[in-house]
């Protein structure tokens, strides 16, 4: 129906890439969607792109990898602790500081895997004898499920632990720590398709970065990066919509009228980062009741105040600042692989050392 | 986790939905954040849809490249 192929048509692409080579600027622009580094380097867009003087590097754009040790480290806790843990299959393998889920799971804890937070919550009303707590992960894309949930007056032995997360604010941790050198950003497209445009124009006006919210068909890459390249032939530093069959200008009105209603901006640690103002969507008072760090308060004081170390020689903390790439990490493809992963960045679908792996598997 | 596939509404029960995503593959996935209409796509992320498409704004999107690229 969306006229796939021509979104993947060759002749198409090839003209895009000869008109961003024709411009020959020079420039490193960061995206922050594992699904766009997947098409990148699937595709072998990134070799196309290095010829023509540009470089692409992925962000702090992974749920998984950003989660931090300690958030893991609860989850154990408290599947330890007898209560069922429901979350996404890609957050089981994610290393706290020694264990991860499923290793928790392979001990005998009840571990479980969804495909939508409803899963969870049908666990909860089939299991009235167990406890269920879903660790809800991921940014403005998935917020608004957890929100629709919780609206609901989900069963009472549901609850969350909350590790929800905003992309722009991120973004302007990254400009404001400068260490990347980033000269545009390609937005996240179905982040975008949930908060629309408007979120994005204070960093384009504030640090005079380009900015276009792109799609993730090769050809929506492709247009995305030379429509970056153009801003800055042109001297110019917007936020334009190169995926406007999925991103309305205002987003999704309905899912963020429903984050809004559950959720306020607060401040939160991301993996590899400080902590960062008003980047997570911590609930408001009146949801406290689901939040599994205040109804397990007792339970999980014992990490409170725990410093996580991170796994020996793993470099995914520069990754997801963007400073490295796969290659430059030593146990890249050596000591740390898909079926052992060390870092987050390996461990995920969405990891760029994952996704390195998978395509390129250059060790 | 971003990542998002289009379907085609085939049937509407409540705030779920039974949706056509091609090759027999048919999910339900919840609709409380958008106006589901039956014979319409669908957004899906994470078992729900996060926005209807219209065949004619994916057109709209090609022609808008080839304006670009003039």
């Amino acid at each position: 129906m969306l006229d796939k192929f021509r979104f993947r048509d060759r002749e198409y692409a090839e003209k895009i890439s000869e008109r961003i080579k024709s411009m020959q600027v020079n420039a490193r622009f960061m995206h922050v969607c594992g699904t766009h580094q997947d098409t990148l380097v699937k595709y072998g867009l990134d070799e196309i792109f290095s010829r023509a003087g540009i470089e692409i590097r992925q962000g702090p754009g992974c749920p998984v990898c950003v989660t931090t040790p300690l958030e893991i480290e609860e989850g154990i806790s408290l599947a330890k602790k007898g209560k069922t843990i429901a979350t996404y299959g890609d957050l089981l393998k994610v290393p706290g500081e020694k264990d991860s889920l499923l290793k928790a799971k392979a001990r005998g804890c009840d571990v479980r895997v969804v495909y939508s937070i409803d899963d969870s919550v049908d666990i909860a009303a089939k299991n009235k004898d167990k406890e269920i707590v879903f660790m809800a992960i991921g940014f403005e894309t998935t917020a608004p499920s957890t929100a629709n949930v919780l609206l609901k007056s989900p069963p009472e032995n549901f609850s969350i632990l909350n590790c929800h997360r905003r992309i722009p604010p991120a973004l302007k941790a990254l400009m404001d720590m400068g260490e990347a050198k980033i000269d545009g950003f390609i937005e996240p497209g179905h982040v975008s398709t949930i908060i629309g445009v408007k979120p994005y124009k204070f960093l384009s006006e504030q640090y005079k970065i380009p900015q276009v919210i792109a799609g993730f068909e090769p050809i929506d890459l492709l247009m995305g990066v030379y429509m970056l390249v153009k801003q800055l032939k042109e001297g110019r530093a917007e936020v334009e919509n190169e995926y406007k069959r999925a991103v309305d200008p205002q987003g999704n009105e309905k899912a963020l009228e429903k984050i809004d209603e559950v959720f306020k901006p607060d401040a939160i640690e991301w993996r590899g980062f400080p902590i960062i103002p008003d980047s997570h969507l911590s609930l408001k008072p009146a949801f406290e009741s689901k939040d599994a760090s205040v109804r397990y308060e007792d339970e999980l004081s014992e990490l409170k105040h725990k410093e996580f170390k991170e796994q020996r020689g793993c470099r995914c903390n520069e990754m997801l600042r963007g400073l490295i790439t796969p290659q430059e990490c030593p146990l890249f493809g050596k000591k740390c692989t898909p079926m052992n992963p060390v870092g987050p960045c390996m461990v995920s679908f969405e990891g760029a050392c994952q996704i390195e792996y998978k395509w390129k598997r250059k060790v | 986790m971003c990542l998002a596939i289009p379907g085609k509404i085939i049937e509407i029960e409540g705030d779920k939905a039974k949706i056509d995503f091609g090759e027999g593959s048919i999910y339900k996935a919840n609709v409380s954040l958008v106006d589901a209409e039956v014979g319409k796509w669908a957004l899906v992320h994470a078992g729900y849809a996060i926005r209807i498409m219209e065949e004619k704004e994916a057109k709209e999107t090609l022609s808008l490249f080839d304006e670009l690229l003039q």
